[in-house]
């Protein structure tokens, strides 16, 4: 079913009587999800875009590609830096603004200007009970009630069916550089927590390939100087080129055989995190993200403990693709499923 | 400003209520002394007090949850408080209420540059999380004006900003991780020193529910190493409408200002008749202050006084030094006090689209005369954070009234052009009342749901963000 506009959804949602498989793209959905596909490219479009207030508000279905367009053209960005995560996936079609939303896919920049979550100001959702609520708008303080806009991100359409976003847009900068260094994880996640703890405002931190990789964005004179600063506290670094998509789509892993994980940790763990599990390793945001290569059956989780949490992107493991939570926390999220989708009906998760 | 009726049961069970308490904290942490209990009568909205019934202060997240626990199997409300200085009465009591104040709780738990953490206890005020790391060149950044007394736990419960987060984001984007206790005595842990939480995003939902959905203990804030410099520049203009062009060209062209400070005329002339910053007389002016090196900091300035330039300023004045920088944030920082000399004053805090600007404040002169009482805006320009301070005379019958229906115009009218009725103090009880002005019935019906899975007996600050009609069924269950 592909509805054509919010009423339709909406209508479709009550009358439905079994499980219901929502479907932005289908470029990034993991696990297995059973159910009739909900498939929301109908609702498609930028509604409002104010350059000079820094503010896009699209319905959920449009396509990723067409609001980077869209904003390139007032030479401006979504400033989290959409992953595109087709080719390490082996997906294909057209990533949707709702699925990046609901999935809260964030790329290098996070590090310096916080992820999807952050940038997200508004949505509207049709809810399990086929009701269409909104949260947030489109200024940039907004404190009025309860922020379901972040429960919104990230919640893998398991509370609602997003049909419109708003998001906190950024200019392009003037310059950009790269500093990079050959050396190995341990030693360049070192140097970047170094350039992390410095203030020369560091936009990207990862480590890629044998290569620690450092960017810095901004006014022309202001990269010159930070570049400077940079290779002066940090012996060995020099100016370089670098594919940041690289990084931001994990490339390298793309066809590859075995289990990609996904682990978000605390930073100084990621090393050695890494080198009890083995696997090759793409490490972003200074290491507090890491791309995990392994072969099928390891156990991740057990090694990661309470330093973080994995998710397992793509792989035949017989595990659940999202981390456990705790128990006081997987209460929570249990009830508030039960609330906003109460007959249980949204992306469903089924065997694998 | 109406509250629930207390509770005469609870009321008649006071003794008992506070031996119980007694029996699970230092004796004293327990204040049931009307006399100790009146400090405890009002936030920073002070127009409205009712001392609490009891009030506790405990020292650790267990303590905190053996308070829960035992006003949980009592039913007795319970209003968190860290340290009183809402703006929207968020810690205002009822009473029939425990107040739960955090101020003891005020450790740094843990400090790692390693990782760009501090775990601190909640009670902690603000500044003092900086002050914890500030010697080794690192800072919190969210900065609401209050930073010198108000704790993290406000400051998560309101989601507090503060005038550099058009650089640096809010609390919630500054927030790592939290321990909270529910209002049955469960110990939660949700997130930690990790960039971002797994599964449904529970820290975004309890950052800004105003205490509503559980006491928060600890928190894991994201620190900053401190940028080499700061400087700001003053930036006058003969019509606001103007001086909103030049805030929407300086964003756009990228730049970004880690302030973008906005006062129209009336508020000019006060703060000068009061601090003498020697501001320019006209009718709109802004302060933007620029971060980096010596040489970063030219090169934004340079930029932004091209743009200004193409807008004609009557005044564009750079900080030579040190001195210059305080001369130029002294009106500003002097705004409150300023328009608190003329008279008593109500703050508001609607935000709008940039772009809306001229319009809102044009609107604002037109009620401002028809209800026959001055206001002064002061705006956090750069992200449509305003804030129209409205004067008025609290021993004059009536004007408290009067003020207030002027404030919930202007309130509507932010959400009229695209904007909300809080952009960083909170809902609390003062804005309670019009949140049916920006959400339907099914909106705040979501909001509710949420509040009924974390306090189903809605014991947790329950006569708060909502219409007392939208929660009553709730509330007396």
């Amino acid at each position: 079913m592909q509805p054509a506009t919010e009423v339709e959804l909406a209508e479709y949602v009550r009358a439905a009587t079994g499980p219901l498989a929502i479907v932005g793209g289908g470029t990034r959905a993991i696990g297995a999800v059973v159910g009739q596909p909900l498939h929301t490219a109908g609702l498609s479009g930028i509604e409002l875009y104010e350059p000079g207030a820094l503010t896009l508000v699209a319905k959920a279905g449009t396509p990723v590609a067409e609001i980077t367009a869209r904003l390139a053209s007032e030479r401006q960005r979504l400033g989290f830096e959409v992953p595109d995560l087709r080719a390490v996936l082996g997906r294909s079609g057209t990533s949707t603004i709702g699925g990046v939303v609901a999935s809260n896919a964030s790329g290098p920049r996070r590090v310096q200007v916080g992820g999807c979550r952050d940038a997200l100001l508004g949505v509207r959702f049709v809810d399990g009970r086929g009701e269409v609520v909104k949260n947030g708008g489109r200024v940039m303080k907004n404190v009025t009630g309860y922020d379901l806009v972040k429960l919104m991100a990230g919640a893998r359409g398991s509370l609602g069916v997003l049909t419109e976003v708003s998001f906190k847009v950024q200019a392009m900068p003037e310059a950009e550089a790269t500093l990079a260094c050959d050396c190995d994880a341990a030693a360049g996640l070192a140097d970047l927590r170094k350039a992390l703890a410095s203030p020369f405002d560091v936009s990207g931190a990862a480590w890629i390939n044998g290569r620690a990789l450092l960017r810095i964005e901004g006014m022309a004179g202001s990269v010159a100087y930070r570049a400077e600063r940079l290779r002066a506290l940090l012996p060995g670094w020099q100016q370089a080129t670098a594919e940041w998509r690289d990084v931001r789509d994990v490339l390298p892993f793309a066809g590859r055989a075995g289990s990609l994980w996904r682990l978000v940790v605390t930073p100084t763990a990621a090393a050695e995190i890494v080198t009890r599990l083995g696997g090759e390793a793409i490490y972003d945001w200074g290491g507090g993200l890491v791309w995990l290569l392994l072969p099928t059956g390891c156990d991740v989780r057990a090694v990661v403990g309470p330093r973080g949490h994995a998710t397992l992107m793509r792989g035949k493991d017989a595990v659940a693709a999202l981390p456990p939570e705790l128990p006081a926390v997987a209460a929570l999220t249990a009830g508030l499923r039960a609330k906003f989708d109460p007959r249980g009906i949204f992306n469903v998760e089924g065997a694998r | 400003m109406d509250m629930p009726t207390p509770n005469a049961a609870i009321l008649a069970r006071k003794s008992l209520i506070a031996t119980r308490l007694r029996g699970v904290l230092p004796a004293d942490a327990v204040i049931t002394d009307p006399a100790e209990t009146r400090a405890y009568e009002c936030d920073a909205l002070s127009a409205y007090a009712c001392a609490p019934m009891v009030a506790v202060l405990p020292r650790t997240t267990e303590e905190v949850a053996a308070v829960l626990r035992i006003c949980h199997e009592e039913g007795v409300p319970v209003v968190p408080r860290g340290s009183g200085t809402s703006l929207a009465g968020g810690a205002l009591p009822t009473a029939d209420c425990v107040i739960l104040g955090v101020a003891r709780m005020n450790a740094v738990l843990e400090t790692d540059y390693d990782n760009r953490f501090i775990r601190v206890q909640s009670g902690r005020t603000n500044l003092s999380v900086t002050g914890a790391v500030e010697a080794d060149g690192w800072f919190y950044a969210p900065d609401p004006s209050s930073q010198l007394a108000c704790a993290i736990a406000g400051n998560v419960a309101m989601n507090s900003g503060g005038a550099h987060c058009l650089k640096y984001g809010v609390t919630t984007n500054n927030l790592l991780g939290v321990t909270l206790v529910q209002m049955d005595g469960t110990i939660v842990t949700v997130g930690g020193p990790w960039a971002e939480t797994a599964g449904i995003d529970l820290l975004g939902v309890i950052c800004g529910s105003e205490g509503q959905l559980g006491v928060v203990t600890e928190a894991t804030l994201r620190i900053l190493p401190k940028p080499e410099g700061a400087r700001p520049v003053l930036v006058g203009f003969d019509s606001n409408e103007v001086a909103g062009t030049c805030v929407s060209d300086i964003i756009k062209a990228g730049l970004l200002p880690v302030a973008i400070e906005f006062m129209d005329r009336p508020c000019i002339r006060a703060t000068e008749a009061f601090a003498k910053a020697g501001y320019p007389d006209c009718e709109a002016l802004l302060i933007i202050e620029v971060e980096g090196s010596d040489s970063e900091i030219a090169e934004q300035l340079a930029r932004i006084r091209d743009i200004a330039n193409r807008h004609n300023p009557v005044e564009f004045r750079e900080a030579a030094d040190e001195d210059q920088a305080k001369r130029i944030w002294l009106g500003r920082k002097s705004a409150f006090g300023a328009m608190g000399q003329i008279n008593d004053y109500m703050c508001l805090d609607g935000t709008i689209p940039v772009s809306s600007l001229p319009y809102v404040l044009r609107r604002i002169g037109e009620m401002s005369t028809q209800f026959g009482l001055d206001v002064g805006n002061v705006f956090h320009a750069g992200d449509g954070n305003m804030h129209p301070l409205i004067l008025f005379n609290a021993n004059k019958p009536g004007d408290l009234a009067l003020c207030e229906a002027f404030g919930a115009e202007i309130l509507k009218l932010c959400v009229e052009v695209g904007g909300c009725l809080t952009g960083e103090h909170g809902v609390g009880i003062e804005k309670r009342d019009l949140m049916k002005v920006q959400f339907s019935g099914v909106d705040l019906e979501a909001q509710l749901r949420v509040k009924d899975v974390f306090d189903p007996k809605w014991l947790l600050n329950p006569a708060k963000v909502f219409p007392l009609d939208v929660t009553e069924s709730r509330r007396a269950g």
